[in-house]
């Protein structure tokens, strides 16, 4: 117990990286999604051939794997993230950082985007044939009747997608950011003798982050209700 | 050809993020090292009951040992057995057993800093010898024999670097393996430890400038500049004593009178000497006096 008894500010720190990398990389996420989403839907050919065929690779790519991409080959031809110094307090947000916050980005806006796609399906097309006869543009039908129900049928699965950010923050662990669980490995070997306690406590620490977002999410989801 | 650098580039840091480091011609060491025949007087020389005799009896043994480590625990893709000087003592210890260390009664099991005290708590392995630090919390958990090394924690940089100790690095970022010990002592320096899941890929940040230097037992670093000539060099003094031993079950105290027993028998006999300048020796480090053994509780 003395472990994490001793280093609450190291506990609180860690999953301060945790809660940064989860805050940055889901509102960027959740922008580029749409972006992606609305490309997709869309009446361009070419970009609605761009948007899927990206949504495809990088959806079907295992994160470790775009986080690696963005570590250890990307600066290889000159694509780094050496620009981004920023210090507030004990915090540190360096390359490595740069690289987790556009790896998880990249990854987690293809299921956005198709979280999205399923509330527009739950649209019904009349709705944007109606939107088209009053004179709306494509952007018009789609910020004005579109997107608004398609966001609201959306809550659930964008929650989910969200929650499995959450946790997909962990594998920067193994990329040089020493958020929770990396913090966790760095108590375990230093107090093999109280691994139990360790694993319970960021255990805990990642459920409750999770139920805050469930809750906000719930709350969300009973506010947009329609009728 | 920017763009096929970059595939071969995810390749290398995939396979090494997998723990299959492939290393040049680091494989070729596999062939170089000591040849050492097993015993064959294992009849009554082990106390009936004891983990020893029941080894021998066996005929098998499962040892823990690192694969990303050029010089003490590395096991290239293509090699068959791992090689370095862990695992030319393990190879002492097998060989004591009447078990040949050649030979495929022998079951090299890689653990990873993070599962060598469950993998010996669950008896998945009998010995782990995986660059090993002893610690007074571990020896709550684990049994641990030795030391059969010492070593300290040291700095490597590029080559074309000024740093020359790691009090250069105030505020700078030094990788090293996530969960290690040594990142503390990075941190305790005043720099700022960085974790990644391997040193390959620690020595890769250093390589393309993403980190200032890399730091952990001089000997490790030691085989990376081998590995690396003329782009990267060791520097500084050691700032830390790590006392390398050999991990056992705390359910076979036993074991550990026969662990320094035949430590002490290497280190007067020269194979021991012998074993360090084959595996670390080519790096430039010099045969040091054997270490003092801790006595066993």
């Amino acid at each position: 117990m003395e472990a994490i008894s001793d280093n609450w500010d190291l506990y609180f720190r860690s999953f301060g990286y945790t809660v940064a990398l989860f805050v940055i990389a889901s509102v960027l996420s959740m922008i580029f999604g749409t972006i992606l989403c609305a490309l997709r839907v869309g009446p361009v050919k070419i970009m609605r051939a761009a948007a899927t065929t990206y949504v495809t690779l990088v959806r079907n790519t295992p994160l470790v794997i775009v986080f690696a991409f963005f570590t250890f080959a990307s600066p290889m031809f000159g694509l780094t993230f050496n620009f981004l110094d920023v210090h507030i307090g004990k915090f540190d947000f360096t390359e490595a950082f740069g690289a987790a916050v556009v790896s998880l980005t990249l990854y987690t806006s293809t299921f956005v985007c198709e979280a999205l796609r399923s509330g527009i399906n739950s649209v019904p097309l009349g709705q944007a044939e109606a939107a088209r006869a009053v004179g709306l543009t494509f952007g018009g039908t789609m910020t004005q009747v579109v997107l608004p129900q398609a966001i609201r049928a959306s809550v659930p699965p964008l929650a989910s997608v969200q929650i499995a950010m959450l946790k997909n923050t962990s594998v920067a662990a193994a990329f040089g950011i020493l958020e929770a669980v990396a913090q966790m490995r760095r108590f375990t070997n230093n107090f093999s003798s109280q691994r139990t306690e360790i694993f319970i406590f960021f255990a805990l620490g990642y459920i409750l982050l999770v139920l805050l977002l469930s809750f906000a999410a719930s709350r969300l989801e009973k506010r947009w209700q329609v009728a | 050809m920017r763009l096929r650098k970059a595939f071969a580039a995810t390749a290398v840091s995939l396979i090494a993020a997998t723990g299959l480091v492939a290393c040049g011609d680091a494989g070729d060491d596999a062939e170089d090292g000591v040849k050492v025949e097993a015993k064959d007087d294992c009849d009554d020389k082990f106390e009936a009951g004891s983990r020893m005799a029941e080894l021998a009896d066996a005929g098998k043994i499962n040892v823990g040992h690192k694969d990303d480590q050029p010089g003490l625990g590395f096991e290239g893709a293509t090699d068959d057995r791992p090689s370095g000087f862990d695992i030319e003592v393990a190879k002492l210890l097998i060989a004591d057993l009447c078990i040949d260390p050649e030979s495929d009664s022998v079951n090299w099991e890689v653990t990873i800093s993070d599962n060598r005290e469950p993998f010996l708590e669950q008896g998945k392995v009998d010995l782990v010898l995986a660059s090993y630090s002893i610690t007074d919390d571990r020896r709550l958990k684990v049994g641990q024999a030795g030391p059969y090394l010492v070593t300290g924690q040291q700095l490597l940089v590029k080559a074309d670097s000024d740093v020359d100790s790691i009090d250069d690095l105030k505020g700078k970022e030094v990788c090293s393996v996530t969960g290690s010990t040594s990142i503390e002592r990075i941190d305790e320096k005043g720099a700022k430890g960085v974790g990644f899941d391997s040193y390959s890929e620690c020595v890769a940040k250093v390589l393309d400038g993403t980190v200032e230097g890399m730091s952990t037992d001089g000997t490790i670093l030691a085989g990376f500049a081998a590995e690396n000539e003329g782009q990267l060099k060791v520097v500084g003094d050691t700032f830390s004593t790590e006392n390398i031993g050999v991990g056992y079950s705390k359910a076979e105290p036993e074991m550990c009178a026969w662990i320094n027993d035949v430590l002490t028998a290497s280190f007067e006999d020269g194979g021991w000497a012998k074993a360090f300048e084959i595996t670390l020796g080519p790096s430039g480090v010099e045969v040091p006096d054997p270490p003092a053994l801790d006595p066993c509780a």
